[in-house]
Order: structure tokens, then C-alpha cells, then sequence
């Protein structure tokens, strides 16, 4: 079966030793690989080939990891499904004729399907999380400032991590350790507080004993039935094992979605005003000034869902609407960040769905934005919070779909999260 | 939920701003999904003001020369150059 999971398959080899030696690690078409096209699964960058490494890549590399190709996506990002690629949708391996999630779908579903021992997406508003949850494999949005996104095509800076995916979580904590730490060239990056010491891989040890699980009722009330019932039954699985659990309240998150879309798209309008068909990309012609020119590479070079978050981005930020959107949307922000840290420091991690729904089929959910955004409603949060969350598989519901569950923790607790998870998956 | 309508003129002008042509049937599109999406955004009216402190730090380096792209480097992407300039359209 051809899943559609790459878009550019060249092997990329790296170093003869290191953590990832002999390991392959696929990664996200929107990370810059010098001298192997990098397209963010847009028509504007079909020809674009990077003079430079990421710094991430740049890292897997000299850590001995092989890079066998660069995965499909979401166009810049902007999707959850992986349909809105210019180079056709990702099939999900898992749950054949369904989504594989989005935006770093193709990353999951080659890690799902056997063919890379792990993958590197970038999960802006849960772009790695939700395919690890719809692909049945394990997804990391480290903390904001723990990996460099020096390379990384911009979506909207304030929120994007770069993360990995894998089958256990073991794995998935080993790429951590290679990409995380601070780096020069991305101003955002930091060392973290002293922990508790050793490496993430290490934190994969299961052990839950006396683990303090809050479960924020907003994050599953509104869940599928059946997303639900495979959630339950994982806590259960939890509380086995030693895990003591208790609902929280999270009440901001009802204002999450609007949040997260108002500031992604307003930072989206101005991140992609540098694709103008002079420097890289398709070529507006000479006719016309220059904006006539600009206007018509870009109405040539994006697909659909790309003109329709810069157009409400740049509506969101243009003279009148700033402070009844953007303003309103930062305060948002700021109050989910409160409610999750006095949350957090209650209890040790907060537990949910990963996604309040399983995989759509291919082509059902497309029609809607809307709709389409609301299925971000447990992941975005977490972002606007700054925080690192993990997704491991959960189970499957009756028919079969993968479901993931999902840990958050407080900043640079990510040896707490991959601990959590360890104990599923 | 409040309703926010947006017309077609509303979805041109909006394009404009952003330097993106858009045809016909895609500002139709547009405009009725634009309304549906800002009805609700406007629920953002419902937050409260929140005092947060940004735990923002300035990170400095040291203002030191290092290796950039070389020229060849830096045009190798662009979908035409001249004289090793990029080559745009007339900016008037």
C-alpha cells in the first residue's frame, strides 16, 4: 500500500557512532535540510532546496541517526488531517482509509508503518501529538525554549516546538535527548532548570507509583463516547498501578480554540509575508508592480487553508479589529496558563484525550473549518501554556481506531510526562 | 452566539491587504466561512482581563563576525537572478 507518507525520499546519512546509530529517523518536511528539497507540503516550495541544516537535524546527524526522507504535512503546518498537502493526502497505516492527524501526519504514519525507527514533527497546536494519537504511536510537544527551531519553516513562532515521534516512549524520550538543549541561533532556547537529573530516556522506567494524576473535566466531558470509554479504562489501567487520580477544573480552556486561532493565524499573516516569489518560490511574473506580482504568486503558489488563515490573521490585525481579537486573545492566553499552572501545582501531571474524536475517514471533515478547528480543543491549550505534553497510545475503540492519552506537565517536566506515559506505552 | 457577517467587498479588500489574488468563487467561500469563524472568535469577549507577567529575559551574544551564505548560496533558490542581484518586478 502506498500511504503517501514522504514527500522527497533521499537518504541522508549521519555520523558512524552516536545514540542513534544504525536508527533511522524521517523527518518533517518543513524542517530545513541542506541540499534535499524541503517543501512544507506546499506547491510555493515544491522546488525549494535549503542552503543549511537545522539545527535538529544537524543534531540527529551527528548523533548517528539516518535520515531516509522528509514526510508529508499539513501545508506549513496548517491542517489536522495532513489533507491539505499540495503533494495529495497521507493514508493512516494504522487505520487504513482514515486521516493519519495533522499536521506532522506523515511523520507518524512512517513511524506506524514501520518504515522509520522515528520521526521529527513540529507541533504548533498539537501537530505532533495528534497524528501520534491517530496513528497509534508516541508523540512529545517538549516546553517552549527547550528545542531550537533555528530551520524550521515559521508558522507562528510563540507557539511551535519541535518534537519527536516513535513507537515507545523510551524511544521517542532518546530523540529528545539528542535535539533538546539550548542553541545560539534561536534566542528562545534555554537550559533547563537542574531536574532530577539524568537523561529523558532514563525517565522511561513506568513507574507511576504515587503519581498524581488530575483530570480536567473540560478535556473529557466533551468527548466521543467512544474516545471516552478507551480513556476510562487506561486511567483504570493507571490507578493499578499505583497512581492516585482527581478531577480538576481548567474553565479557561472553553476560550482555548478561538485563542489559539486568533494568535496562530495573526502570526501566520506575518511569518508567510516572505514568500513573495522573489527570493524562492513560484514566480508572480513581471507584469504589473510589485504588488500585482506578489498577490499573484501567492494566489498561485498556496493551497485553500493557507489564503484562509492569512486572510483572517491579517483580519484578526488589521486597523479596528487588534484589540477586540488579538488583545482579547492574548489575555485568553495568559488566563489558560494560570489555570494550568495553579492546576499543576496541585498535582503532578494533567491527563485527557489526546483528541476528543478518532481518526475522521479521508476526505469526511474538509468542508468545515470550523468544525475542523474545534478537534484541536485538547492540544491547543497547552501551547498558549508554554508547556510539554506527550501522547501515548491509549488503545483502540470497538472498530478498531486508535485513541492516545495525553499527559501535560508543568514546564521543563518532561522526565514527569515521559515517566507517565512509560507506564502505557 | 453573536453574528458576525462578512461580505464578499469585506474578503477583497482583506486580500488586498495580505497581497493575495483570490478568485471569484473563493471569496464567495470566504465570506460565509469568515462569518461563521469570527462569530466565533467574538466569544474572546468573554474573558476577563488577566494581569499576567511575561517571564521575559533578553538574550544577548557576544557581537562577534561569523560565516554567513555565500551569494551563490543565497540565490540559488530565487526564480530569477542578474548581475548576482535578485530580480523582482518594479516596486512602482
Amino acid at each position: 500500500m502506498d500511504y503517501n507518507g514522504y514527500v522527497t525520499e533521499e537518504t541522508i546519512e549521519g555520523a558512524e557512532e552516536g545514540p542513534l546509530a544504525g536508527r533511522t529517523v524521517a523527518v518533517k518536511d518543513n524542517l530545513s535540510t541542506a541540499g534535499v528539497r524541503t517543501t512544507c507540503g506546499s506547491a510555493m516550495l515544491a522546488e525549494y532546496v535549503p542552503p543549511y541544516d537545522a539545527t535538529v537535524v544537524e543534531r540527529v546527524k551527528a548523533a548517528g541517526g539516518r535520515i531516509p526522507g522528509k514526510t508529508n504535512m499539513d501545508e506549513f503546518g496548517m491542517g489536522t488531517t495532513t489533507e491539505t498537502s499540495a503533494f495529495g493526502p497521507t493514508d493512516n497505516p494504522a487505520a487504513p482509509g482514515h486521516v493519519p492527524g495533522g499536521s506532522s501526519g506523515g511523520s507518524a504514519a512512517v513511524v506506524a508503518a514501520g518504515d522509520a525507527d522515528m520521526a521529527l514533527g513540529s507541533d504548533t497546536g498539537g501537530s505532533v501529538r495528534c497524528p501520534a494519537a491517530f496513528c497509534g504511536v508516541v508523540g512529545i510537544k517538549p516546553t517552549y525554549g527547550l528545542v531550537s527551531r533555528y530551520g524550521l519553516v515559521a508558522y507562528a513562532n510563540s507557539l511551535e516546538q519541535i518534537g519527536p515521534i516513535a513507537p515507545t516512549v523510551e524511544e521517542a524520550a532518546t530523540l529528545l535527548d539528542v535535539i533538546a538543549g539550548p542553541d545560539d541561533r534561536d534566542a528562545t532556547t534555554r537550559e533547563p532548570p537542574a531536574g532530577d537529573g539524568g537523561s529523558y530516556a532514563e525517565a522511561a522506567d513506568g513507574d507511576v507509583e504515587g503519581l498524581e494524576i488530575g483530570v480536567p473535566t473540560e478535556l473529557v466531558d466533551g468527548a466521543d463516547e467512544r474516545v471516552k470509554a478507551v480513556f476510562r479504562d487506561a486511567i483504570v489501567d493507571l490507578e493499578d498501578r499505583g497512581a492516585t487520580t482527581s478531577e480538576v477544573s481548567l474553565p479557561s480552556v472553553e476560550h482555548a480554540v478561538e485563542a489559539y486561532y486568533v494568535i496562530a493565524m495573526g502570526e501566520a499573516s506575518s511569518n508567510l509575508a516572505r514568500f513573495d516569489g522573489v527570493r524562492y518560490g513560484v514566480s508572480g511574473g513581471y507584469e504589473g508592480d510589485w504588488n500585482d506580482a506578489f498577490a499573484r504568486a501567492r494566489e498561485e503558489g498556496f493551497g485553500e487553508e493557507v489564503k484562509r488563515r492569512v486572510l483572517l490573521g491579517t483580519y484578526a490585525l488589521s486597523a479596528g479589529y487588534h484589540d477586540k481579537y488579538y488583545a482579547k486573545a492574548q489575555d485568553a492566553r495568559a488566563w489558560v496558563k494560570q489555570d494550568f499552572d495553579a492546576a499543576l501545582d496541585e498535582v503532578d501531571v494533567l491527563a485527557s484525550p489526546t483528541m476528543p474524536v478518532p481518526p475522521f475517514e479521508l476526505g469526511e471533515s474538509l468542508e468545515d473549518p470550523l468544525q475542523l478547528y474545534l478537534a484541536d480543543a485538547n492540544t491547543v491549550p497547552v501551547n498558549l501554556a508554554n508547556l510539554p505534553a506527550i501522547s501515548v497510545p491509549a488503545g483502540e475503540t470497538d472498530g478498531g481506531l486508535p485513541v492516545g492519552l495525553q499527559f501535560v506537565g508543568p514546564a521543563f517536566g518532561e522526565r514527569t510526562i515521559v515517566r507517565a506515559g512509560s507506564a502505557l506505552a | 452566539m453573536s453574528e458576525t457577517s462578512v461580505a464578499p467587498e469585506t474578503v477583497r479588500h482583506v486580500a488586498d491587504l495580505a497581497r493575495v489574488d483570490l478568485t471569484e468563487a473563493e471569496v464567495e467561500r470566504f465570506a460565509d466561512q469568515f462569518s461563521e469563524v469570527l462569530s466565533y472568535f467574538e466569544t474572546l469577549d468573554e474573558v476577563p482581563a488577566v494581569e499576567s507577567d511575561a517571564e521575559l529575559t533578553n538574550v544577548m551574544r557576544p557581537d562577534e563576525e561569523r560565516e554567513g551564505l555565500t551569494r551563490e548560496e543565497a540565490l540559488r533558490n530565487a526564480p530569477e537572478t542578474e548581475d548576482g542581484y535578485f530580480k523582482g518586478p518594479r516596486v512602482s
